[in-house]
């Protein structure tokens, strides 16, 4: 087990990532800090690896090269009791919402607590309301996952992620496929409860206007590499042509509008006809 | 030349799920301890595996054991042998049929349900869920699964020859005339304990435990789309079938030399 105390204020620290699937470098040398308190994201057009990163970042998958650190440990060097240990201190929002379908709204927010706690059912019952007070769904607390919508399930799912009061939550694009209205609230949630508990917060999202609004610092990642960092504002002004193509959400670009293909005469009139 | 290539890719495919299966096993089985603390989790899945599949088991058996009882009637009334019935009746299904159709039904019945609802924690990202809750998914959702099933086959098996003998001792007793006190005592001095019933016990925990492997793994291993956790229910059944049938004779031809 690796453990250096961390030397500043960063608590993710990822160097020379290197990650393949089969042939193809999802992460081809990504370099990331993610400093604490904050809220970080990790944008990048679809298939770009985001929840990979998340995924590696929780130690569910492991690089092929480098090093990713969190609060001080190395990932990907710990024990499987160690990193069990850590996770404990992670939360994740996953895309779906993960709920456990066969329990009840009641006991997926307890299920942490049971798990990894010795408190009373007494005491449970007070932090589970609570966790479903902070994001607004006290009152279904008997409805089972069937029941909710795709925004409840997520709301659930976040009240879950917090149970164990964690020093930092992975959301894995929390706003795709919601309605204004609860993209709404999650933006609020995820900010206030960043603030609140002083967790940091680490969102993976191509919804620029969502995650530019809460986002401290934005990772832009392209062909398994950091396109570029910083600030919202920043990356909006001074970004080169293929962040602000992307920010801006323009249908071509560096990034071209059609896929690959021969000449349109030849594919329509040639001999491939 | 592509042929030979894409038997070799196959082989080591194949070599590789088996690897895959095996590793599976050993990390179920490394949650046990845990099971031993929360009897609880094996309670609930003895209901989903064991108990909800007595009922299919119940009527198969019933069946079976009306039509060995009515085709071994004619057969042994040839010979003036009806008197045996019950002892033809007791061994097929002991021996031989209790185990391999429990077996058969277990995997067409709760297989295919472990693998789908495996398959689908998956897809859903439950089971990563898990782990990211530091839960280990293997131990908590596998091992209770694993172990329910090993424990209900037997019983299973047991309930399906019971009610067989029943099903038999209706046809030929009731319907076409044999003695009952011959049907009974006749069973009683021709079925041997060892032989017969703690063979069929041993092949009934042995099918228990294929079966059950076969769909946790297929379950764990599919591709988590609807299409990945359709076959991997099919191949439960098909695989799990096939290697009952192929157990069983190995099994039987060990057992009565």
């Amino acid at each position: 087990m690796s453990r250096n105390p961390p030397a500043d204020d960063i608590l993710v620290r990822i160097r020379g990532l290197k990650f393949f699937r089969g042939t193809r470098a999802i992460f081809d040398g990504v370099d990331i800090d993610i400093p604490r308190g904050s809220v970080t994201a990790i944008m990048g057009p679809s298939g770009s690896g985001k929840t990979t990163l998340l995924k590696l970042i929780g130690g569910q998958l492991r690089p092929d090269a480098g090093t990713i650190e969190v609060d001080g440990q190395n990932v990907h060097a710990l024990s499987t009791a160690d990193l069990y240990r850590l996770r404990m201190r992670m939360g994740m929002l996953f895309q779906s919402g993960a709920l456990l379908t066969d329990l009840s709204v009641f006991e997926n927010v307890a299920y942490p607590l049971r798990e990894h706690t010795k408190l009373n059912s007494s005491m449970i019952r007070k932090l589970v309301l609570m966790k479903l007070e902070a994001v607004g769904l006290r009152g279904a607390y008997g409805l089972m996952p069937s029941e909710l919508s795709g925004g409840m399930a997520r709301r659930v799912a976040l009240a879950r992620a917090i149970a164990l009061d964690p020093m930092m939550i992975m959301y894995d694009e929390p706003f795709t496929g919601q309605d204004p209205i609860s993209m709404g609230v999650l933006v609020q949630l995820i900010r206030r409860l960043n603030d609140a508990a002083g967790i940091t917060s680490v969102v993976v999202s191509h919804d620029v206007a969502e995650a530019s609004e809460i986002a401290d610092l934005i990772y832009v990642i392209s062909n398994g590499r950091v396109i570029e960092s910083g600030a919202p504002q920043t990356l909006r002004e001074a970004g080169g042509e293929w962040t602000r193509q992307f920010m801006d959400g323009l249908p071509d670009g560096p990034v071209p509008f059609h896929y690959p293909a021969p000449e349109l005469e030849s594919d329509l009139f040639g001999d491939r006809a | 030349m592509e042929w030979l290539a894409q038997l070799g890719r196959s082989g080591l495919s194949f070599s590789a799920g088996l690897g895959r299966a095996h590793l599976l096993m050993l990390a179920m089985l490394r949650g046990l301890p845990q099971l031993v603390r929360r009897p609880r989790l094996l309670m609930e899945q003895l209901l989903s595996v064991g108990v909800l599949t007595v009922l299919i088991i119940a009527v198969s058996g019933i069946f079976v054991g009306m039509v060995l009882g009515l085709q071994g009637f004619y057969i042994l009334s040839r010979f003036g042998a009806e008197a045996t019935l019950g002892v033809m009746v007791a061994a097929s299904l002991v021996r031989e049929l209790g185990p391999v159709v429990t077996a058969l039904l277990f995997a067409g019945r709760a297989g295919s349900a472990l693998s789908a609802e495996i398959g689908l924690m998956k897809a859903t990202e439950q089971l990563s869920g898990l782990e990211m809750m530091a839960v280990n998914p293997e131990h908590r959702v596998l091992t209770p699964r694993l172990i329910a099933g090993i424990i209900s086959m037997p019983l299973l098996a047991a309930i399906f020859s019971m009610l067989g003998v029943y099903g038999g001792w209706f046809v030929g007793v009731g319907l076409l005339g044999v003695d009952e006190g011959t049907y009974w005592a006749q069973m009683q001095s021709q079925i041997d304990w060892d032989e017969d019933v703690l063979n069929g016990v041993i092949k009934s925990l042995v099918f228990g435990v294929v079966c059950t492997w076969i769909a946790i793994f297929q379950g764990y291993d599919c591709i988590p789309t609807s299409e990945g956790v359709s076959r991997a229910t099919t191949r439960t059944v098909v695989h799990s079938s096939l290697a009952v049938l192929g157990l069983d004779f190995v099994l039987t031809a060990l057992m009565f030399n």
